[in-house]
């Protein structure tokens, strides 16, 4: 297997994490919150996966309490940021903090256990594509959060409700008028996106790399955030951005399986050196950000 | 879908004015919240709360030992918050504080590592200046990137935070390894010269104490008494006023981002040329983010920082204590941490609004 090969065929595992995190922080923004916890969340979520699969409770009810741990507490930073109007980056950092404590908290007996992963599912026919069939070699959850990705955009493109979260974050106060609850829609939004991120840190830490270790998550979840803004709201360009990301964290592993001689610690940076030019190189565009940026991004509401 | 059981809530209003009551009352009703909070978890996790509460809240102060520890830890969490505080108020995130501690200590430790063998009186001052340098040098990416590319400074800040702590692995790992340091990640011991003098004998408190107070003074009248610091402080509170003011934005992001670089940078130097006496990969335990819970508990104000970081600094000697002795994981300072700063802002949110229930307020929904 060569490394254009390896990475392809794990690419879109490896883009998993960063796609669920951030297609919930999606859905939180567009509702006009930021809330800068995911990586907390994230590191929640696995924390609470791996306990569950490790005692035997199965993949699918550590998801399920991941996704749940992540809702409750996301809904935290909802009471603290909605609820009484604080600083949402302020409040944001502080469930980071408390959700990667908690984690490393509960995970203190488990750490460097593993468990195992999840079985492949390959579709007939293109999986044996030579060079790209790869791709078509996804555990369960991969093909899911393809699922995921395209019902969010349809959401957003041709629902109603879609259409109300857009509102909500674009101009509250008019939402407001015709009788939307901008408030109860807002924290719908962070429950949802609590949850995903939830269900990203159970993928990290239960599929994609199936052990716990504190500080997994590894700054996946700032990666998520900053996506959001790389693909400047839109779903389609943050899923093109974390299997972008995918790539670039396998580049590392497929570079010193080729013998390249690079410092372990300039690979282990690549993503976040990545994430800091295209940052800048999306952000340089002013009216790109401008035109589908979210006009009240991170302002609390008053009527 | 607006007849919810939020009818039965109150309603929070904006206040004329801004309470000084609340304002100073927030940080102690927060601790104490979080306190009980903590000890609720502590009681779930089946340790002794009354055994927690005096390792991490009464051992610090019981021995002369223990606290001149926590003078100790004030220092570094003093100066990253003062610095960070002044950022915060002019609405310039710069969450990188974690970064540029390391880039600080890594500055400083150039010295000692080329030139093991230098004498004299000056290494440490300067070693001090290069570690400030080199933390306002990391910071100044983050503000090319926020004013020249308008790029967001929390996650440039954040992420260049991540690369740091991997830049000191490389150092570490390779070529700034101790050869005699039977392969562990850490620099060669610093010479004499390269330590900070001591400040009271049998502690390891050490000078830079004083700088960082000095330094806290600085800040207070930089803040409240200067114009630059009243230019900031408008940018912050209302950026349009500022800008037909002819307050400049750009310059307001830069100045914010090298203030906290420098202080950050200064207090990774002190780090390394004071307690550790060498550049480890354990330099920072999680300073960085703490001094941001520590500027936000102390009300960003320059006066309130000093207490909250020394109380912030208690929390992590309790917590060491407290391992040892309750059996509790070192995780609960994280724990707490993130708990103190959720309540604080609460508390904080009385400092402009006050609560009133529906029947009496104006402007009820129909």
């Amino acid at each position: 297997m060569n490394a254009i090969e390896f990475i392809l065929s794990g690419m879109l595992a490896a883009a998993t994490p960063f796609l669920l995190a951030a297609l919930g922080e999606l859905v939180v923004e567009r509702a006009g919150v930021l809330n800068l916890g995911v990586e907390g969340l994230m590191a929640f979520g696995a924390v609470l996966a791996f306990i569950i699969v490790y005692h035997g409770g199965g993949h699918l009810l550590g998801f399920l309490v991941a996704g749940l741990g992540g809702a409750v507490l996301s809904l935290i930073f909802a009471f603290v940021a909605l609820g009484f109007r604080a600083n949402q980056v302020a409040t944001g950092l502080a469930i980071g903090i408390l959700g990667q404590g908690l984690s490393a908290l509960f995970g203190k007996s488990y750490e460097s256990l593993t468990v195992k992963g999840v079985p492949k599912f390959a579709f007939p026919w293109l999986s044996e594509i030579p060079v790209v069939g790869g791709l078509f070699i996804q555990d369960v959850v991969a093909w899911l959060s393809l699922a995921v990705t395209l019902a969010i955009w349809a959401t957003f493109a041709y629902t109603k409700v879609g259409l109300v979260v857009r509102a909500v974050g674009e101009n509250p106060k008019a939402a407001h008028a015709i009788g939307y609850s901008v408030i109860l829609v807002r924290i719908l939004a962070i429950a949802f996106g609590g949850a995903m991120a939830g269900f990203a840190g159970a993928y990290a830490s239960v599929i994609y790399t199936p052990l716990w270790a504190d500080g997994m998550i590894a700054g996946r979840g700032w990666i998520a955030i900053a996506l959001v803004v790389f693909g400047t709201w839109l779903t389609g360009r943050i899923f093109l951005g974390a299997c972008l990301f995918g790539a670039v964290s396998l580049t590392g592993l497929a570079a010193q399986a080729t013998g390249l001689d690079v410092p372990s610690p300039l690979l282990s940076s690549l993503p976040y050196l990545v994430t800091i030019i295209v940052l800048g190189i999306i952000s340089a565009d002013r009216r790109l950000l401008k035109l589908n940026g979210v006009a009240s991004l991170g302002e609390p509401f008053e009527r | 879908m607006s007849v919810l059981p939020t009818a039965l809530l109150p309603t929070l209003i904006r206040r004329e004015r801004a309470s000084l009551a609340a304002t100073l009352l927030a940080p102690p009703v927060a601790l104490a919240v979080a306190t009980i909070l903590n000890l609720g978890l502590y009681i779930l996790m089946g340790r002794d709360p009354v055994a927690v509460v005096h390792a991490m809240l009464l051992e610090p102060f019981l021995s002369w030992a223990s606290f001149s520890e926590v003078l100790l830890k004030t220092g570094p969490l003093l100066l990253i918050a003062q610095g960070l505080a002044i950022g915060f108020r002019a609405k310039v995130f710069n969450i990188g504080a974690e970064g540029q501690f390391i880039l600080g200590a890594i500055f400083a430790s150039a010295i000692p590592v080329w030139f093991p063998q230098a004498t004299g009186q000056w290494i440490w001052p300067v070693m001090l200046l290069l570690g400030a340098i080199g933390g306002a040098l990391w910071a100044s990416i983050t503000a090319f990137w926020r004013v020249r590319l308008n790029a967001n400074e929390i996650l440039v800040s954040l992420m260049l935070s991540l690369v740091a702590a991997q830049l000191l692995n490389y150092l570490l790992l390779g070529p700034w390894k101790d050869p005699n340091g039977f392969n562990f990640p850490q620099s060669v011991m610093f010479q004499y010269d390269a330590m900070v003098p001591m400040l009271i004998s049998g502690t390891r408190v050490n000078v830079s104490l004083l700088l960082t107070l000095a330094l806290s003074m600085a800040a207070w009248v930089f803040m409240q008494k200067s114009f630059i610091g009243y230019k900031l402080q408008v940018g912050g509170l209302a950026p349009r006023a500022a800008g037909y003011a002819g307050f400049n934005e750009g310059w307001a992001i830069w100045l914010s981002l090298l203030i906290g670089g420098f202080a950050a940078g200064l207090a990774g130097a002190a780090e390394v040329a004071g307690p550790l006496g060498q550049l480890q990969r354990s330099i920072s335990t999680g300073y960085g983010y703490a001094a941001i819970i520590v500027a936000y508990l102390g009300g960003l104000h320059p006066i309130g920082i000093v207490f909250s970081a020394l109380f912030m600094s208690v929390i992590y000697i309790g917590g060491d204590n407290a391992m040892v002795s309750a059996n509790l994981p070192i995780a609960a300072v994280r724990v707490f941490q993130g708990s103190l700063l959720l309540a604080y802002l609460i508390a904080a949110t009385f400092v402009r609004y006050r609560l009133e229930w529906r029947r009496t307020a104006y402007g009820s929904r129909p």
